[in-house]
């Protein structure tokens, strides 16, 4: 085995019995099940998948996943950004505690966060009730959605764009400064070109967790069939009526997607890494 | 001298203004809204509400899949962050990118997943259940799809952390004459206990707050199959707002002491790793002052 991994000599032992754990443990957690996932799709036959796919409630939920998924990514890189440009560089009261209050979403579980933001923007909730004057109705709408999948990225972003913020070197604005560039310019040509990468790294995982996302959305979603349905409520409405099949080919689609995304962002890491290399 | 590096004050202000605001709206007001709902009506409904025997057995089938799936993803984490980052092997980065693997999967597809695998219509599950053991719409099922979504966070904390670290301290242990468990034991162990640490404790909030996946296996049979996170979602659809909101606030204290323990974790490793630059620059001075 060591030779056909071409595993380096090295004097430390334990690499048998820690690599054949890691794989036991993989294939069994997560191999087989995928492998259960091509096995039912290999038996659904080309046709079968197209009109399920292809109809008008799919398309339409799958339509509504990445939409919202996107423009709450959208949300986030604005705000995800000033959180940690102020976490990073502005010295205010209380930081610690703000800083330790981003990684909410990875703690709280999603449906707790679900019906906490449904319970807040319901039109008489302690947001809804200013909102509703105004005609805004956002529980129970796509415009909900948003929200909580607003909540569910935002420490994707902030925990990505953070460390590149700390790292920056000051010598660069100074120089920056002294040739008579205004804190526009700078931010500008200076600290946005450096921190883009990264924004768009966190960007890319928010949105890709925010498509798969269910616990969080079904709540304030109101799931009114091709108006706030999202893709995976979808799967678990055609599990719901014993359409596996079914359930399996809208499966194939998003994991199809979230695929595309994740080779995106390693993409996008290998490039930027490359510029950083070559900027020293 | 001004410092030439940052924003007029106003400017300062208004950002981190509209920076708290943000957070405020997004973050701090659901977590207070859980608390207020839940106590609404007085601690004596808040009580009875955790107390009535289906949010008991919620309560216990949370902690028994917790209590499996923690202590199995931990070995298999320390496993795959000593192979991989204490050895070099063809294959590494498709070895990371596999336990990554669970992070990119709705949750709701992992247990379409599951189903597909073990279902009373597969031939695993129907030859399982021949054998007396059911596992979709059961317990089985439940403890399969919380290990699943929280496969990769022990590993993926511990990798980039034992890969800083750098493996001089047990070779030299090795070299000198160290068998390999002792080896774990004293010098690895140590230096990455609070990396575990927070690895294990975010994956024992996972593990308890899984909703998407384990709502797909457990069949909702009350009582039975139902964790607090599904126990909270027919309590909310039924309008009893103080036993859902009583159960959430549970889940909501379990991300409360998540995020201290990550705060004290990283207080903790940023210290471990100035103590270890300021040893280095002593015994570089040292060595220094040695030289004629």
């Amino acid at each position: 085995m060591s030779n056909f991994l071409n595993l380096r000599h090295n004097v430390l032992p334990g690499f048998r019995l820690s690599f054949g754990i890691t794989l036991f443990w993989l294939a069994l957690i997560v191999l087989l099940p995928f492998a259960a996932l091509l096995y039912s799709t290999a038996g659904m036959g080309w046709d079968n998948f197209l009109s399920t796919v292809s109809s008008e409630r799919v398309l339409l939920s799958l339509r509504l996943s990445f939409l919202t998924a996107g423009l709450a990514a959208v949300i986030n890189l604005v705000f995800g950004f000033l959180v940690a440009w102020v976490l990073v560089r502005y010295p205010f009261p209380g930081k610690r505690l703000v800083d330790a209050l981003v990684d909410l979403p990875f703690a709280l579980p999603t449906a707790v966060a679900g019906i906490a933001l449904t319970s807040l923007y319901a039109p008489n909730g302690w947001v809804g009730q200013f909102l509703a004057p105004l005609g805004i109705k956002v529980a129970f709408t796509p415009l909900g959605i948003i929200v909580a999948l607003t909540f569910i990225g935002l420490p994707f972003v902030v925990r990505t764009v953070q460390p590149v913020l700390e790292d920056l070197e000051k010598e660069l604005e100074e120089a920056a400064t002294c040739l008579g560039a205004s804190r526009w310019d700078i931010f500008r040509r200076v600290i946005f070109p450096a921190a883009l990468p990264s924004l768009i790294t966190g960007g890319t995982m928010a949105f890709a967790r925010a498509t798969g996302e269910y616990g969080s959305v079904i709540f304030i979603a109101g799931n009114i069939p091709m108006v706030s349905e999202i893709a995976p409520l979808i799967i678990v409405s055609k599990l719901d009526q014993f359409d596996q099949q079914g359930a399996t080919a809208v499966a194939l689609v998003m994991l199809g997607i979230s695929f595309v995304f994740l080779l995106l962002i390693n993409l996008i890491q290998r490039w930027a890494s490359r510029r950083h290399g070559a900027g020293h | 001298m001004a410092d030439l590096t940052t924003e007029s004050r106003p400017v300062r202000y208004a950002l981190t203004g509209i920076a708290l605001v943000f957070l405020f709206l997004f973050l701090l007001l659901p977590l207070i809204s859980v608390f207020w709902e839940a106590l609404q009506k007085g601690w004596a409904l808040y009580l009875s509400a955790l107390t009535e025997p289906d949010a008991l057995s919620a309560i216990k089938l949370t902690l028994i899949s917790a209590v499996i799936a923690v202590p199995l993803n931990l070995v298999f984490g320390v496993a795959a962050a000593w192979a991989i980052s204490r050895f070099e092997f063809r294959g590494k980065s498709l070895l990371i990118t596999l336990i990554d693997l669970p992070f990119a999967v709705s949750p709701v597809v992992a247990g379409l997943m599951f189903i597909l695998l073990f279902g009373a219509n597969t031939v695993a599950g129907g030859w399982l259940q021949d054998h007396g053991l059911q596992v979709i719409f059961a317990v089985p099922g439940i403890v399969l799809a919380t290990v699943f979504v929280t496969f990769p966070f022990v590993a993926r904390e511990l990798i980039p952390l034992m890969q800083s670290q750098g493996a001089d301290e047990e070779q030299a242990a090795i070299v000198l004459g160290a068998s390999g468990w002792q080896t774990f034991r004293k010098v690895t162990l140590p230096k990455i206990k609070w990396g575990l640490l927070y690895g294990v404790i975010l994956t024992n909030a996972r593990a308890m707050g899984e909703f998407g996946a384990v709502s797909v296996v457990s069949g909702h049979i009350r009582g039975e199959t139902n964790t607090i996170p599904l126990h909270v979602e027919i309590l909310y659809n039924e309008y009893n707002f103080v036993g859902a909101f009583a159960c959430a606030s549970l889940l909501a204290l379990l991300a409360l002491v998540t995020l201290l323990v990550k705060s004290m974790v990283e207080w903790n490793l940023q210290r471990q790793q100035q103590a270890s630059t300021l040893r280095t620059a002593e015994a570089r001075l040292q060595a220094q002052a040695a030289q004629p």
